[in-house]
């Protein structure tokens, strides 16, 4: 084995130009692999972070996810009745504070009750249909970052004016009210109130940003025209990843509906999973096509040295060992393009992570990037396994010449 | 004469290499080589005494007709077998020295050493370097093949032949690519591995004279032995 490393070793050190261009191919592939992946992963994850901190982590609201039966349903079970209306109940969670007491122990997080009313805010001859939702500022850092992400005021600002009112940035710029403005919040219930803006705030998600409103909790239950109101609880979790399977529990034990930000996002997340399809198909692509350079320069190599394989043919090294060389050279290849591959895409994030530009879409001016492990090994794997691939079809072709054929040319 | 057990015996074989015009090599070809021999293999261009050479040395597979090996029937064996034997059994030199360009003189040799793999490094290397300086070549143990002189180069190949101290020596017109005065040393050398060393040596030629010096002439025709006369019987080893 010793000696398959050793000839494969001068082999690749003899063709150093050729091998450093084989080497330099799976080196680009790896490395703008690396750079690729970081920057798909990097873009997710801040937008997955947005999306998350935009919102809380799971919402219970006080919906079922199937309307209760009428009671004649579940009396006459056998018996068909028309015409019968889902049950009409009083808004709210039943005992909010029961509730949460409840869920407090064992959840992974910061639970805060809310009022969500859904209103139209008038001013100065704009008409957007609102989210009110009404919180407690002092327990609103425990369930979003909201408090982090106020423009112009702190959150504390709404105990400064009786129904004061914190829009998103966008539906202040839409509607043109600024600090200090008077709008009219309406809702279908036919309530009316006149509330201050003393506030701003600014997620990232475009859609909350726009149509999204904070009020204290009475205020909201004002607006709902029911006093003692909570519609919502909101979670927030250590672990946003966890959201779908502390919803499901909470779901089982209080029989809200609760949503996890994942069952609320799920057609973007279904769209993460195609353009991480899209990406690993074009980073394939990039190693297969690397690939093909080590492809080429074990075949040339075994073309060069055919007279070489003759000889060892002819003194009684086996098909085995002749193969080994080739596959061992294209093996120091890959692992070579890898380690150099790996070092070019760090680089490479380095200098995308240090460019600063201004961009409508993103908050930063840096691009996102992620750095993994498992992208480096990924690629490096690839990269390695593409190699040996390439270099077994020339490596076997070589084994299997025949000595005589070469000698009796090379005379 | 040499009554001991032929170690190549070649019965009926023919070579045709297949194509559009087959061409036939050798045809019906009977030899027997036994210990201690110093055969002269001669013959016209094209008249098949190298492809016959590359068949006794089980470089190439007769059409039909069989190789024997130390008794041993190789045309059956599998392609690893018959690489074993050629580690093991024979020695190769050829026209040209065909030297691994990439490595010193010493590690030339000992490529057939670690390809067999019985000696550990030290040895290889030991014996190796022995092997080069009784053929003269102490000094160049180190060198890579271009740094030597013709003569040196188809040395150092006599010494990888020697390798895996192989009773046979099969030898491809190896004085061919030299000049007078190499082609005498090289042939000196071959000499004296069949008179001093006791090896058998099958050496194709197209020098006459060289040929003449050799115990044994075999002399081939259009893929015929047409000549297979005995200078001088073969002197047992010291």
């Amino acid at each position: 084995m010793n000696l398959i490393f050793d000839i494969a070793w001068t082999h690749v050190r003899a063709r150093l130009r050729q091998t450093g261009v084989a080497v330099a191919g799976v080196a680009t592939g790896v490395g703008f692999s690396i750079m690729m992946a970081a920057l798909m992963q990097g873009s997710q994850d801040d937008f997955i972070r947005q999306l998350v901190n935009a919102m809380p982590h799971i919402s219970v609201s006080d919906e079922r996810r199937a309307p209760p039966p009428q009671p004649a349903e579940r009396l006459y079970d056998a018996a068909e009745i028309h015409n019968l209306t889902p049950e009409a109940r009083r808004r709210g969670i039943k005992n909010p504070l029961a509730t949460m007491a409840a869920l407090e122990p064992w959840l992974p997080g910061g639970i805060a009750p809310t009022v969500r009313v859904q209103a139209i805010i008038r001013y100065a001859s704009h008409d957007v249909a609102t989210s009110v939702v009404a919180i407690d500022p002092r327990r609103e850092a425990l369930v979003s970052d909201l408090p982090k992400q106020m423009r112009g005021a702190p959150l504390s600002a709404l105990y400064r004016a009786t129904n004061a009112i914190v829009i998103g940035d966008r539906l202040s710029e839409k509607i043109g009210a600024r600090i200090g403005a008077n709008i009219t919040l309406q809702t279908s219930e036919g309530a009316r109130l006149s509330a201050q803006v003393v506030g701003y705030f600014h997620t990232g998600v475009r859609q909350v940003d726009e149509s999204t409103a904070y009020v204290l909790v009475k205020t909201g239950q004002i607006l709902a025209q029911q006093t003692g109101l909570i519609n919502e609880l909101r979670i927030r979790l250590k672990d946003p990843m966890a959201s779908r399977d502390v919803a499901m529990r909470v779901e089982r034990e209080t029989g809200y509906k609760s949503v996890s930000w994942q069952e609320a996002h799920e057609d973007l997340l279904s769209t993460f999973v195609i353009r991480n399809v899209i990406m690993f198909t074009v980073v394939g692509a990039i190693l297969l096509v690397a690939s093909f350079g080590t492809y080429n320069i074990i075949s040339t190599i075994t073309h060069e040295k055919a007279r070489d394989i003759a000889i060892m043919k002819s003194l009684g090294l086996s098909e085995f060992t002749v193969r080994s060389i080739f596959v061992v050279e294209a093996s120091i290849i890959g692992l070579a393009g890898a380690a150099a591959g790996f070092a070019l895409g760090y680089l490479l994030c380095l200098a995308l992570g240090s460019l600063e530009f201004k961009s409508p879409f993103l908050d930063g001016n840096h691009l996102p990037l992620a750095y993994s492990a498992l992208h480096y090994l990924l690629a490096g794997f690839v990269a390695l396994a593409s190699s040996v691939i390439a270099g077994y079809q020339p490596a076997r072709k070589a084994a299997r010449m025949h000595p005589v054929e070469i000698i009796r040319g090379a005379t | 004469m040499n009554a001991e057990a032929p170690l190549i015996e070649a019965r009926k074989v023919t070579r045709i290499l297949p194509g559009i015009v087959p061409t036939t090599l050798v045809r019906d070809i009977d030899l027997v080589i036994r210990p201690h021999e110093f055969v002269a293999i001669t013959g016209p261009s094209g008249s098949g005494k190298s492809s016959l050479l590359y068949l006794l040395g089980l470089l190439d597979m007769p059409t039909s007709g069989e190789v024997l090996i130390e008794g041993k029937v190789t045309t059956v064996m599998s392609e690893e077998e018959r690489a074993r034997a050629r580690l093991t059994t024979l020695g190769f030199v050829f026209q040209f020295h065909f030297l691994l360009p990439e490595l010193t003189v010493i590690d030339n040799v000992m490529l057939p050493m670690r390809a067999l793999g019985r000696l550990g490094r030290e040895d290889m290397r030991a014996r190796a370097a022995g092997l080069l300086s009784s053929l003269g070549l102490a000094d160049h143990v180190d060198k890579r093949p271009d740094q030597l002189s013709g003569g040196q180069r188809q040395r150092v190949a006599v010494a990888r032949a020697l390798a895996n101290e192989p009773p046979v020596i099969l030898a491809d017109e190896p004085t061919g690519s030299l000049d007078s005065k190499s082609s005498a040393q090289v042939f000196e050398v071959l000499q004296d591995l069949v008179h001093g060393k006791g090896k058998t040596v099958v050496a194709v030629t197209h020098d006459a004279a060289m040929a003449e010096r050799m115990d044994r002439h075999v002399e081939l025709l259009d893929g015929h032995i047409v000549r297979d006369e005995i200078h001088s019987p073969a002197p047992q080893p010291a």
